[in-house]
């Protein structure tokens, strides 16, 4: 489903991503681990379509389509699903209005009719139930005065209002606690099913004792250094990254 | 002196009028007229105090045959011609057409529980010991061309008084309708006088019904009595070839609340000039504004809060987006007064421009004199938020409505503010149709919404 071959890219003309390979298909989950600052958010950027990045050279094709080709909306219409690590604050734009338009834009691409607001209202309540978000939460402003757990939360929410084809999670786990884990991880293990895919982007092994990876990536300075079964998460938390680092 | 163009054509109107045109033959009324227009024939303008907008206007006048209507049209009901396409706002409605108060048989109606409405002309013969108490009691100067102006020339406008210990829960609004094929000069001059304990809300909106060059400046006084509750609404959606002066001046007695909010959803030249003095303790100011303005639209806002009494509050947020080559001026001025202790005065203003052509300038300008005060003023311009931009297209929603659901976000804090949920309601609804290009100048009515319902109503027997 997604293929990404060589792919190099630069920020302000330092490289960041120095030839990335990496192939994900239907039904999987894959987790990318590695220190701070090895470019696991660049890709992520790069597969959502963020602008200011630079592909200098490679290729990402997605569902047999070049993923560039796409506008970030597209990208979006076509399945792709980033969950941020630092989701930004919108004041004034309700969650609900949000969804609405976004679920809205994502039909009409799709050539299904929009949800009648009744239809909608009751997927919103059912996806709520998964993340166990409380009703309040959906009323405020998007990420306006959430807490880091709230954020993450609500970033799982839209991801099972959308359902995409292929979600990136960047970094879902970090700044929760142990109950705020559990749920985001429950809510992802309902949304998997064998026509979707997952990344999930992590620094900690914690988060795969709930969500069990198929493949383990190691990402270091702008490179998959080592790919294998999730034990190789365990052996990274046991020996840390310095262990890649000196191979 | 220096009689320019602009000089000559005041002087010539006011000639033209004071042949037996204007309607009432009160001294006072003369004297005032007089006076004014001494500010064009002798003094002349000062050159080098006059600002873009006076210039622009002054340039104006000189370059387009501008005529005053001379005599009201004969009486038609205004549903004939004008659809009111508000829904669900049930308010009191008085009208003005090309300058002239619309009425059936009655220039002046006093309702059973006090209330006065009508026109300012008759209000002067019939109560002259009630208006002129309030009538003109902002100085004028040469260097307030628009003030002077209004002042020389002006021919009615609207009087409403609210007696003590009344609560007037109904909205009332003044629609000044612009129909001509004329370039009209129109300068309307009204006057609210709300007294003590009394609370009471006001919609002024100003609209176009034909679109030739027309030059409006309006004046309207405010005289809030103590306890009093007041609220202003304005909303402005004028067409491209329409200069439009509205300037208000309120007065505060003690602990009196005055609230206002003033939107404009499209300008050619428009000018909100606000000034309001604290005159007595514990009176509270809230000033809302909200201008959404493209093309190549001017819309200008100047605030003048004068804390002249201790322990009056006041608060100021404007917000505006200027896209293509708009431009947006602000200009708020506190003065804090010596004896004016313990003054709370806040002031904010936020502006979104949406090219690099569109233009904003924002004077925000704090004077105080006393030392327990707390004031602050912010001003912002910037753009889009790029993040949240591409947060809201990662999620499927397009450039374009992306974008209007950042705008849309921005602007509803100041619809936000109004209290009656009607017009709320409405404003929320306009603001999304002005963002969405919907709003169109061809509309007939500032408040044009989608649902058509005609509003029904009989000039002469409102609050029967
Ligand atoms: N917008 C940016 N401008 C400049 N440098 C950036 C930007 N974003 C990321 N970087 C740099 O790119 C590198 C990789 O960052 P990132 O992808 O966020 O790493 P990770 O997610 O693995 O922690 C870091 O050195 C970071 O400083
Ligand atoms: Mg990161």
């Amino acid at each position: 489903m997604l293929t990404i071959k060589n792919l190099h890219v630069s920020i302000k003309g330092k490289e960041i991503l120095k030839g990335i390979d990496l192939q994900v298909n239907r039904g999987e989950v894959h987790a990318i681990m590695g220190p701070n600052g090895t470019g696991k958010s660049t890709l992520a950027a790069v597969i959502g379509g963020k602008e200011s990045y630079e592909v200098t050279a490679g290729s990402i094709t997605y569902k047999g389509k070049n993923l560039f080709d796409l506008s970030i909306e597209d990208r979006a219409r076509e399945g792709v699903f980033i969950g941020f690590q630092y989701p930004v604050e919108i004041p004034g734009v309700s969650i609900t209005n949000f969804m609405r338009t976004a679920l809205d834009e994502i039909r009409q691409y799709r050539g299904l009719e929009p949800l009648t607001p009744v239809e909608f209202l009751k997927l919103m309540e059912e996806k709520k139930k998964m993340v166990e978000l409380t009703t309040k939460l959906t009323d405020r402003s998007v990420n306006e005065g959430f807490s880091g757990g709230e954020k993450k939360r609500n970033e799982i929410f839209q991801m099972a209002l959308l359902d995409p084809e292929l979600a990136i999670l960047d970094e879902t786990d970090s700044g929760l606690d142990i109950d705020a884990l559990r749920i985001v991880a429950n809510g992802i293990n309902q949304i998997k099913n064998e026509n979707n895919a997952i990344v999930v982007i992590t620094h900690y092994q914690r988060l795969l004792d709930y969500i069990i990876p198929d493949v383990v990536h190691v990402l270091f300075d702008g490179k998959i250094v080592k790919s294998g079964p999730k034990e190789l998460a365990y052996e990274l938390e046991e020996k840390g990254y310095d262990w890649i680092k000196n191979e | 002196m220096k009689i320019t163009p602009f000089n000559s054509f005041i002087c010539n109107k006011y000639e033209q009028l004071s042949k037996g045109l204007f309607t009432t033959n009160d001294s006072r009324i003369n004297a005032l007229h007089d006076k004014a227009v001494k500010c064009f024939s002798e003094n002349g303008l000062s050159e080098e105090k006059i600002d873009s907008i006076q210039q622009f206007a002054i340039n104006k006048i000189a370059e387009t045959a501008y005529t005053i209507q001379l005599t009201p049209a004969p009486y038609r009901p205004i549903e004939e011609y004008f659809r009111c396409k508000i829904q669900n706002i049930d308010t009191h409605m008085f009208a003005f057409l090309n300058g002239w108060y619309i009425h059936k048989s009655a220039p002046l109606t006093i309702f059973p529980n006090g209330v006065i409405v009508g026109s300012l002309m008759e209000a002067i013969k019939q109560y002259p010991d009630l208006v002129f108490p309030y009538l003109a009691k902002e100085n004028i100067s040469s260097n307030d061309i628009f003030l002077a102006l209004n002042e020389a020339l002006f021919i009615d406008g609207l009087f409403v008084y609210i007696p003590d210990n009344l609560q007037v829960s109904k909205p009332m609004q003044l629609v000044s309708i612009i129909d001509s094929k004329e370039n009209l000069f129109v300068q309307q001059r009204n006057l609210i006088i709300v007294g003590e304990n009394s609370s009471f809300s006001f919609v002024q909106c100003d609209d176009s019904l034909q679109f030739g060059n027309t030059f409006l400046n309006n004046v309207t006084e405010i005289f809030l009595h103590k306890n009093t509750r007041f609220n202003y609404y304005k909303m402005e959606n004028k067409d491209a070839n329409s200069i439009l002066i509205n300037q208000v001046f309120v007065q505060q007695r003690e602990n009196s609340h005055f609230f206002s909010n003033i939107t404009t959803f499209n300008a050619g030249h428009v000018v909100n000039v606000l000034k309001v003095k604290l005159l007595e303790s514990f009176a509270t100011a809230k000033l809302y504004g909200l201008y959404l303005v493209d093309k190549k639209q001017y819309v200008e806002n100047q605030i003048f809060v004068d804390h002249i009494a201790p322990d009056c509050h006041s608060y100021q947020l404007y917000k505006g987006i200027a896209d293509d080559e708009a431009t947006a001026n602000f200009n708020g001025h506190i003065v804090v007064r010596p004896n004016a202790q313990r003054t709370e005065a806040f002031q904010i203003n936020r502006n979104i421009t949406l090219t690099d052509n569109a233009k904003i300038m924002t004077k925000p300008f704090l004077e105080i004199y006393a030392d327990d005060v707390k004031c602050s003023h912010g001003a912002t311009t910037g753009q889009l938020d790029d993040e949240a931009l591409y947060y809201l297209r990662s999620r499927g929603i397009c450039e374009r409505n992306a974008k209007m659901l950042l705008m849309f976000a921005f602007a509803i804090e100041i619809a936000d503010s109004v209290e009656v949920e009607s017009l709320k309601a409405r404003q929320y609804e306009m603001i999304q149709k002005r963002l969405s290009g919907e709003l169109s100048l061809c509309d007939q009515c500032v408040l044009h919404c989608s649902h058509e319902k005609l509003l029904e109503f009989d000039i002469d027997n409102i609050f029967s």
